[in-house]
């Protein structure tokens, strides 16, 4: 049994094995939830199609969410890289009108998979379903890799936090771009210690991240953070498979995080007191809404 | 925590505490009823009241109401399907702070008139606590098959229920009673490991002093 109290330690265990962490953590949880390793593929499966049917949806429309906050961003988005202006190149900006995409369906409460979260549910799938699309993965590779990105989520949720009233926005958007981050690794043929790094990345470029949502509603700064989020998972992949090392250990990076989110003042964690949902604009948004 | 938990769940959003977990109380308060109220009123408390409207949170409490998961794509049309069904709604914000910031009470009323009160909190990730049943306060998550049994409280029952469930190869992952006063009436809150049927439900029934057995499916 995996006790998910380390990241270190779940890498060490697979590259002892020989293996990838999405297979040690299949194996793991068919023993841990008593269902055969092919039920829990189908069940990722399943969330995997909710996923890119919800990238698909986000990117053509153009409605608006209840409060009218949100809503078309993913289309305007995705019209640059279709028509190729984008200045970043097809992978990121593909990655980013999906991410904005997805979190725009969900502002529109349409269906979408909490990946930690609700909030933060557009990296993981962005990164990934891009990749898929641009490196011809197979979607048995894709459905693995969301394994890896559960086992490293476990960890973080056990050692620190994934919600947002807990640890703010570094334990939503950072966790989800950490996971997102060292599944892109396995995915691309990176090493297990390499997945680990990456993951240490994306978290210490987010740590101190608050969750400040306008008029208490995920809907700003949330979506676009869904977007910097993906472009953050990208990079600490990118870096993590050149063979760049994380100085600080993914573990240490977690007790951060954890340390920080204790620290940080209740008015910061998705209380909507405090940073962006506290400026003159926002106070004016909640205003008009919650009338 | 299993990997499910951290990829998952599949829901509607904008959020799982004030869409999802919503949504589950109104499953649960329809259970509880008997079925589809025709005219409910729901109080809504803390953030609750506050961002409703945002969240959606009006809408995922009548989707529940009406029967459906937290996944259904027609959470966000539901106070019109409320409409076509029969269901008349009423919502209330108030500003009592004691409860729980994501709390609603939802009070239902059925055909014959009989009025049913559900008190849930949502307590993050679309988990939730359901904390008053009609007068009595109780505490319950959801997450296991559930057996609520109000009964009036004497000697023997407890012992004359579980040990149907025993007899049934039922494991027991929880019991809890709560009671107004001695010796009136009564909750039984029976959580379980395996799923309970319905012959055995009315077998429960069928034991001296208890009125009904209702019983709750696990969330996800
Ligand atoms: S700001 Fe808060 S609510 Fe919005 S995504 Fe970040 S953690 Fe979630």
């Amino acid at each position: 049994m995996i006790t998910y109290d380390s990241i270190q330690e779940l890498a060490d265990r697979a590259r002892k094995k020989g293996k990838r962490i999405s297979e040690l953590v299949l194996e793991d949880q068919a023993l841990h939830m008593e269902q055969s390793k092919d039920e829990l593929v189908e069940l990722m499966r399943k969330s995997l199609h909710v996923m890119a049917a919800a990238a698909k949806s986000g990117l053509t429309s153009r409605s608006l969410s209840a409060s009218g906050l949100s809503g078309g961003d993913a289309n305007k988005m995705k019209q640059v890289v279709d028509g190729g202006r984008s200045l970043s190149g097809k992978v990121l900006s593909e990655t980013l009108a999906k991410a904005l995409a997805i979190a725009e369906v969900n502002a529109c409460m349409g269906r979408i998979v909490a990946a930690p979260t609700a909030g933060s549910c557009g990296i993981i799938p962005a990164l990934l379903l891009t990749l898929k699309e641009e490196h011809h993965l197979t979607e048995d590779q894709v459905v693995m890799s969301l394994f890896t990105a559960a086992g490293l989520g476990m960890v973080i949720a056990k050692k620190a936090s994934i919600s947002g009233a807990e640890g703010g926005c570094q334990a939503e958007c950072g966790s989800a771009a950490a996971m997102a981050a060292a599944a892109a690794v396995e995915l691309m043929g990176g090493s297990p210690q390499m997945s680990a790094h990456a993951c240490a990345f994306a978290l210490k470029s987010v740590l101190g991240l608050v969750c400040d949502p306008v008029a208490g509603l995920v809907e700003v700064p949330c979506i676009k953070r869904n977007a910097s989020g993906a472009a953050n998972a990208l990079v600490a992949a990118e870096m993590a498979l050149a063979g760049i090392e994380s100085t600080i250990p993914v573990d240490e990076v977690i007790g951060a995080m954890k340390a920080i989110g204790d620290a940080m003042p209740k008015a910061l964690k998705e209380t909507a007191e405090g940073g962006l949902a506290d400026t003159p604009t926002a106070k004016k948004i909640a205003r008009e809404i919650l009338r | 925590m299993n990997v499910f938990d951290i990829i998952g769940p599949i829901m509607v959003g904008p959020s799982s505490s004030h869409t999802a977990g919503a949504v589950r109380i109104g499953q649960i308060a329809r259970v509880v009823a008997g079925g589809k109220p025709v005219a409910v009123t729901i109080e809504l408390y803390g953030s609750f009241a506050q961002t409703y409207k945002g969240h959606g949170t009006d809408k995922a409490i009548i989707a529940g109401l009406l029967g459906m998961a937290p996944d259904d794509q027609r959470i966000k049309d539901s106070l019109a399907l409320a409409g076509q069904a029969g269901m008349s709604f009423k919502f209330r914000k108030s500003s009592n702070q004691a409860v729980h910031p994501n709390t609603a009470l939802i009070s239902a009323v059925d055909q014959l008139g009989k009025k049913t009160i559900v008190q849930g909190s949502s307590v993050g990730g679309g988990r939730i606590v359901v904390n008053r049943i009609n007068e009595i306060n109780v505490k319950f998550k959801g997450d296991y098959y559930t057996l609520l049994i109000p009964h009036t409280d004497t000697p023997g029952v407890i012992a004359a229920v579980t040990k149907l469930l025993a007899d049934h190869g039922i494991n027991i992952a929880e019991l809890n009673m709560y009671r107004s006063h001695r010796g009136g009436e009564a909750m039984m809150v029976i959580e379980t490991d395996q799923a309970v049927k319905a012959e055995v439900v009315s077998l429960i029934e069928a034991v001296k002093t208890v009125k009904k057995a209702v019983l709750i499916e696990p969330i996800y």
